[in-house]
Protein backbone atom coordinates (compact mmCIF):
# COMPACT_ATOMS: atom_id res chain seq x y z
CA UNK A 1 0.00 0.00 0.00
CA UNK A 2 2.52 2.35 1.19
CA UNK A 3 5.20 1.19 -0.94
CA UNK A 4 3.03 1.80 -4.38
CA UNK A 5 2.21 5.06 -3.52
CA UNK A 6 5.72 6.05 -3.42
CA UNK A 7 6.63 4.37 -6.48
CA UNK A 8 3.71 6.32 -8.31
CA UNK A 9 4.77 9.48 -6.71
CA UNK A 10 8.54 8.85 -7.95
CA UNK A 11 6.78 7.32 -11.33
CA UNK A 12 4.72 11.19 -11.47
CA UNK A 13 7.96 12.84 -10.81
CA UNK A 14 10.09 11.21 -12.98
CA UNK A 15 7.45 11.78 -15.46
CA UNK A 16 7.35 15.68 -15.05
CA UNK A 17 11.40 15.78 -15.07
CA UNK A 18 11.32 14.47 -18.00
CA UNK A 19 8.76 16.58 -19.45
CA UNK A 20 10.81 19.56 -18.59
CA UNK A 21 13.28 18.20 -20.11
CA UNK A 22 12.16 17.26 -23.21
CA UNK A 23 11.18 21.17 -23.64
CA UNK A 24 14.11 22.05 -23.07
CA UNK A 25 15.73 19.82 -25.84
CA UNK A 26 13.21 20.08 -28.33
CA UNK A 27 13.81 23.96 -28.32
CA UNK A 28 16.55 25.64 -29.80
CA UNK A 29 19.37 26.60 -26.91
CA UNK A 30 20.15 29.53 -27.87
CA UNK A 31 22.51 30.87 -24.86
CA UNK A 32 24.25 27.50 -25.14
CA UNK A 33 24.85 27.75 -28.76
CA UNK A 34 25.97 31.72 -28.41
CA UNK A 35 28.44 30.46 -25.38
CA UNK A 36 29.82 27.87 -28.31
CA UNK A 37 30.23 30.21 -30.65
CA UNK A 38 32.19 32.78 -28.73
CA UNK A 39 34.50 29.86 -27.54
CA UNK A 40 34.79 28.50 -31.61
CA UNK A 41 34.92 32.20 -32.58
CA UNK A 42 38.48 32.74 -30.12
CA UNK A 43 39.85 30.15 -30.88
CA UNK A 44 39.54 30.62 -34.78
CA UNK A 45 40.21 34.30 -34.42
CA UNK A 46 42.88 33.77 -32.01
CA UNK A 47 41.04 36.50 -29.65
CA UNK A 48 42.29 37.28 -26.04
CA UNK A 49 40.06 37.32 -23.34
CA UNK A 50 39.32 40.82 -22.48
CA UNK A 51 40.70 40.55 -18.79
CA UNK A 52 43.28 43.17 -18.26
CA UNK A 53 41.92 46.16 -19.66
CA UNK A 54 45.18 48.48 -18.50
CA UNK A 55 47.51 46.20 -20.23
CA UNK A 56 50.53 48.12 -22.01
CA UNK A 57 50.48 48.19 -25.60
CA UNK A 58 52.92 45.74 -26.94
CA UNK A 59 56.24 47.54 -27.74
CA UNK A 60 56.73 45.05 -30.94
CA UNK A 61 53.83 45.79 -33.86
CA UNK A 62 53.85 42.75 -36.08
CA UNK A 63 52.35 44.88 -38.85
CA UNK B 1 9.98 -3.16 -11.39
CA UNK B 2 7.83 -0.01 -11.58
CA UNK B 3 10.30 1.84 -9.09
CA UNK B 4 13.27 0.32 -10.89
CA UNK B 5 11.52 1.96 -13.96
CA UNK B 6 10.91 5.08 -12.42
CA UNK B 7 14.37 5.59 -11.23
CA UNK B 8 15.75 4.63 -14.69
CA UNK B 9 13.72 7.49 -15.95
CA UNK B 10 14.74 9.26 -13.19
CA UNK B 11 18.44 9.29 -14.42
CA UNK B 12 17.93 9.43 -18.05
CA UNK B 13 16.17 13.11 -17.15
CA UNK B 14 19.42 14.24 -14.94
CA UNK B 15 21.32 13.12 -17.60
CA UNK B 16 19.45 14.97 -20.51
CA UNK B 17 18.79 17.67 -18.20
CA UNK B 18 23.29 17.96 -17.54
CA UNK B 19 23.82 19.31 -20.91
CA UNK B 20 23.59 22.62 -20.39
CA UNK B 21 26.57 23.24 -22.32
CA UNK B 22 26.02 22.42 -26.41
CA UNK B 23 29.13 19.65 -27.29
CA UNK B 24 31.60 20.98 -29.66
CA UNK B 25 34.35 18.42 -28.90
CA UNK B 26 33.87 16.08 -31.67
CA UNK B 27 36.78 14.97 -34.54
CA UNK B 28 35.13 16.54 -37.12
CA UNK B 29 34.52 19.76 -35.20
CA UNK B 30 38.11 19.83 -34.26
CA UNK B 31 39.09 19.59 -37.22
CA UNK B 32 37.11 21.97 -39.43
CA UNK B 33 38.60 24.48 -36.09
CA UNK B 34 41.96 24.27 -36.69
CA UNK B 35 41.75 24.51 -40.12
CA UNK B 36 39.53 27.52 -40.25
CA UNK B 37 42.69 29.06 -37.01
CA UNK B 38 45.60 28.36 -39.39
CA UNK B 39 43.48 29.93 -42.05
CA UNK B 40 43.01 33.28 -41.07
CA UNK B 41 46.57 34.11 -40.88
CA UNK B 42 45.87 34.59 -44.54
CA UNK B 43 42.53 35.85 -44.66
CA UNK B 44 42.71 38.69 -42.01
CA UNK B 45 44.52 41.43 -43.70
CA UNK B 46 41.81 41.00 -46.65
CA UNK B 47 39.05 41.91 -43.62
CA UNK B 48 40.71 44.96 -42.82
CA UNK B 49 41.41 46.51 -46.42
CA UNK B 50 37.54 45.95 -46.64
CA UNK B 51 38.46 42.77 -50.06
CA UNK B 52 36.36 40.58 -47.55
CA UNK B 53 33.09 41.10 -45.45
CA UNK B 54 31.28 39.16 -42.73
CA UNK B 55 27.73 38.74 -44.23
CA UNK B 56 24.87 37.78 -42.57
CA UNK B 57 24.39 34.48 -43.69
CA UNK B 58 27.68 33.63 -41.27
CA UNK B 59 29.89 33.07 -44.37
CA UNK B 60 32.94 35.07 -45.71
CA UNK B 61 32.36 37.59 -49.03
CA UNK B 62 34.35 38.78 -51.40
CA UNK B 63 32.90 42.45 -51.44
CA UNK B 64 35.49 43.88 -53.21
CA UNK B 65 38.56 41.52 -54.99
CA UNK B 66 40.09 45.08 -56.32
CA UNK B 67 41.30 45.65 -53.28
CA UNK B 68 42.93 42.34 -53.12
CA UNK B 69 47.03 42.96 -54.92
CA UNK B 70 45.85 40.33 -58.40
CA UNK B 71 49.14 38.42 -57.24
CA UNK B 72 47.29 37.23 -54.90
CA UNK B 73 43.22 37.12 -55.94
CA UNK B 74 43.43 33.80 -56.83
CA UNK B 75 44.60 32.29 -53.44
CA UNK B 76 42.72 34.64 -51.58
CA UNK B 77 39.17 33.74 -53.39
CA UNK B 78 39.96 29.92 -53.48
CA UNK B 79 40.75 30.41 -49.16
CA UNK B 80 37.26 32.08 -49.32
CA UNK B 81 35.68 29.15 -50.69
CA UNK B 82 37.37 26.78 -48.47
CA UNK B 83 36.67 29.00 -45.30
CA UNK B 84 32.65 28.88 -45.84
CA UNK B 85 33.03 25.22 -46.83
CA UNK B 86 34.32 24.76 -43.64
CA UNK B 87 31.95 27.13 -41.92
CA UNK B 88 28.96 25.18 -43.68
CA UNK B 89 30.85 22.17 -42.25
CA UNK B 90 30.88 23.23 -38.57
CA UNK B 91 27.63 24.68 -38.36
CA UNK B 92 26.09 20.90 -39.62
CA UNK B 93 28.97 18.83 -37.35
CA UNK B 94 27.54 21.05 -34.29
CA UNK B 95 23.94 20.41 -34.97
CA UNK B 96 24.80 16.75 -35.18
CA UNK B 97 26.91 16.26 -32.52
CA UNK B 98 23.47 17.99 -30.43
CA UNK B 99 21.43 15.14 -31.96
CA UNK B 100 19.86 18.05 -33.30
CA UNK B 101 20.76 18.23 -37.04
CA UNK B 102 17.39 20.32 -37.85
CA UNK B 103 19.30 22.72 -35.36
CA UNK B 104 21.80 23.24 -38.13
CA UNK B 105 19.69 26.75 -39.73
CA UNK B 106 19.82 28.46 -35.93
CA UNK B 107 23.62 27.21 -35.25
CA UNK B 108 24.34 29.54 -38.55
CA UNK B 109 22.29 32.33 -37.00
CA UNK B 110 23.54 32.56 -33.56
CA UNK B 111 27.24 32.47 -35.43
CA UNK B 112 26.83 35.16 -38.34
CA UNK B 113 25.51 37.38 -35.58
CA UNK B 114 28.28 36.90 -33.31
CA UNK B 115 31.15 36.59 -36.38
CA UNK B 116 29.77 40.40 -36.73
CA UNK B 117 29.88 41.00 -32.75
CA UNK B 118 33.40 40.12 -32.88
CA UNK B 119 34.83 41.93 -35.61
CA UNK B 120 37.53 44.36 -35.63
CA UNK B 121 36.94 48.01 -35.81
CA UNK B 122 37.61 48.67 -39.95
CA UNK B 123 36.50 45.07 -41.18
CA UNK B 124 33.34 45.30 -42.91
CA UNK B 125 29.99 43.48 -42.02
CA UNK B 126 26.73 42.96 -43.64
CA UNK B 127 23.54 44.33 -41.58
CA UNK B 128 20.93 43.04 -41.50
CA UNK B 129 19.31 44.97 -44.65
CA UNK B 130 21.93 43.55 -46.45
CA UNK B 131 24.18 46.35 -46.72
CA UNK B 132 27.98 46.90 -45.87
CA UNK B 133 28.96 49.07 -43.02
CA UNK B 134 32.35 49.28 -41.71
CA UNK B 135 32.19 49.01 -37.84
Amino acid sequence: MKHSHVSALAAMSAASLLSACVTINIYFPAAAAEKAADKIIDEVWQLQKKAEPAAPPASKETK
Amino acid sequence: MRSAFAFLLLAFSALVMAQGNLEVNTPAISQVKSAMTSRHAQLAPHYASGALGLARDATVQVRDANAIPLAQRGAVQSAVAAENSDRATLYREIAKANGNPAWEADIRATFAQRWIDKAQPGWWVQNAQGAWVKK
